[in-house]
């Protein structure tokens, strides 16, 4: 699903994200990225949605060798990546229901699609009966539930989150890893990069430890190895 | 492209143009001012050019004798240039005839002037006015007539004079307008694209985080692109609509109003209805051309998708 063979990335500035990463994520595997912060995770992340390319080396997402494609395929590459930020990044003026619909819109989908779809995984996310609040309206989880819908709703192959409970008390954290460990369980592959020991500790799946731009542990059900 | 996305587009494209507002007021002017300008020159290039044109059917060639010709050397000049085939007709006007018309152009002052000219006295050449059937032959008859003389050694035929210096002096007029036109309105169209390419660069800056998101989930660049576009030809559209109703409005009040004093001279405007297409079709198609290429350019530049 993911493959990345020998990947460097040095930014503009000067500064090496990246120094010689090799990794291969299956098909419908849930990893947990984990590390200090400035150690490149978010770089790995970056690269699996083609927000960066990497200076050097292979990465291939889903069968497409993406450090090499065309700037015009690579829309087709991220409607089979779903991205859930920290922040969530939501519209401030749409409603919930047209958050998620938003990203069905822009890929040219039906409308009558766009609808039945929409409120099938806002049900999912246990959201149904907001559909039509604003972010404004919602609390953290919740809009986090949204973000969660939105990266769903097209069905991806892969789901990107880049410290999805970073903002959420422990208790909405737990909600929100027990739906992306339902739609693991129906077949979407999941990255997340994390610092939240104690979920990487008790829902135990495999780890990848990044540190100054290497991969310094890769261990199936491991912990998370750092203390805060 | 999905019926559905097309209307979504235009949609897109009408809520940018009012969510500008000033900057679009501001741009929707200036191509409404530039284009303005470009109007009334392309209006005065085409009366002036009109204008030429009937000049030319008016045209006539003036054969002036040596003042000593004698009457049957006139004669065999006016067969010869008979005989010419592009010419029309030939009239004979006797030096008498010619003062009589010297002296009525000058009007009351040239009387007293002209006083004493009279018969043998009288100073002007017998003459002839030559027609043509077509008149842009007239310089080619010019020419033929003038070559009667190479066969007189009395070099009989004085001048030749026909109204290819009114003419010329129109055409240089015309050109004239033309460039100064062409400059002015340049500038103002290069003032016009810089303003819509910046309203449009604020528009993309208002919406950053939602393309940013588009482009997340995966939508295509000419999608992003589209509403962009259509707010650029919005502005341009508007813009150019705008000053082309002034422009017409103010061309038929003009057209209605001296029409007559201008009739006197025998010529008329370009018709409203000839003006209404060229003119306006041109103005409103350059104008959403400008739209469209302003918001391009911002597009190219600070989208980067």
């Amino acid at each position: 699903m993911i493959e990345m063979q020998d990947i460097w990335k040095t930014y503009a500035d000067g500064t090496t994200a990246l120094q010689g990463v090799n990794v291969v994520i299956d098909r419908n595997e849930f990893v947990y990225i984990v590390g200090p912060s400035g150690a490149g995770k978010s770089t790995f992340m970056k690269l699996i949605y083609r927000e960066e390319v990497p200076t050097k080396g292979q990465i291939s997402v889903n069968g497409f060798n993406i450090g090499k494609l065309k700037h015009r395929k690579i829309p087709y590459v991220r409607r089979n990546i779903g991205v859930i930020f920290q922040d969530y990044k939501l519209l401030p003026k749409l409603s919930a229901f047209e958050n998620v619909a938003f990203a069905m819109e822009v890929i040219e989908t039906p409308r009558r699609l766009i609808r039945r779809r929409t409120m099938e995984v806002l049900e999912l996310v246990g959201l149904k009966h907001k559909a039509s609040s604003l972010p404004a309206q919602l609390s953290g989880g919740e809009q986090q539930r949204v973000a969660i819908a939105r990266a769903i709703v097209n069905s991806p192959a892969v789901i990107v989150a880049d410290e999805p409970t970073g903002n959420l008390d422990p208790e909405t954290s737990w909600g929100i890893m027990n739906l992306l460990e339902e739609i693991n369980f129906r077949g979407t592959t999941i990255v997340m990069a994390t610092h939240n020991k104690e979920i990487v500790n008790t829902l135990r799946k495999r780890v990848i430890a990044i540190e100054r731009g290497t991969i310094v542990r890769d261990q199936q059900r491991g912990d998370y190895g750092y203390e805060i | 492209m999905r019926f559905s996305t097309v209307l979504r587009h235009l949609r897109e494209g009408f809520k940018n143009v009012s969510r500008n507002g000033w900057m679009t007021f501001a741009s929707m002017s200036s191509i409404a001012v530039s284009l303005f300008i470009l109007g009334v020159f392309m209006l005065l290039a085409l009366n002036v050019s009109k204008l030429a044109d009937q000049l030319d059917n008016q045209v006539q060639i003036n054969v002036y004798l040596q003042v000593d010709v004698e009457q049957p050397k006139a004669e065999e000049i006016e067969r010869t240039i008979k005989r010419i085939p592009e010419v029309k007709s030939v009239t004979f006007v006797p030096k008498a005839e010619g003062l009589k018309r010297f002296r009525e152009s000058m009007g009351e002052e040239g009387k007293a002037a002209l006083e004493g000219y009279e018969n043998e006295n009288n100073p002007l050449p017998d003459a002839f006015e030559v027609e043509a059937f077509n008149p842009q032959q007239i310089s080619f008859i010019a020419k033929q007539i003038e070559a009667i003389n190479l066969t007189d050694p009395a070099k009989s035929i004085a001048k030749v004079k026909y109204g290819k210096d009114t003419i010329e002096k129109l055409f240089s007029i015309t050109n004239a307008v033309r460039n100064i036109g062409i400059f002015i309105v340049l500038g103002l169209a290069v003032m016009a694209m810089f303003l819509i390419s910046t309203t449009i660069k604020m528009t993309i800056i208002a919406r950053r985080r939602e393309i940013s998101i588009m482009k997340l989930v995966g939508a295509k660049n000419s999608f992003i692109r589209w509403p962009f576009f259509i707010e650029g030809a919005i502005i341009g559209f508007f813009g150019s609509l705008f000053s082309t109703l002034i422009l017409l409005f103010g061309y038929s009040q003009l057209v209605k109003t001296t029409s007559a004093t201008v009739g006197l001279y025998m010529i008329e405007f370009a018709s409203i209805d000839e003006v209404r297409m060229l003119v306006g079709g041109t103005i409103i198609a350059l104008g959403t051309l400008l739209g469209v290429w302003g918001s391009t350019i911002s597009v190219r530049k600070y989208l980067k998708v």
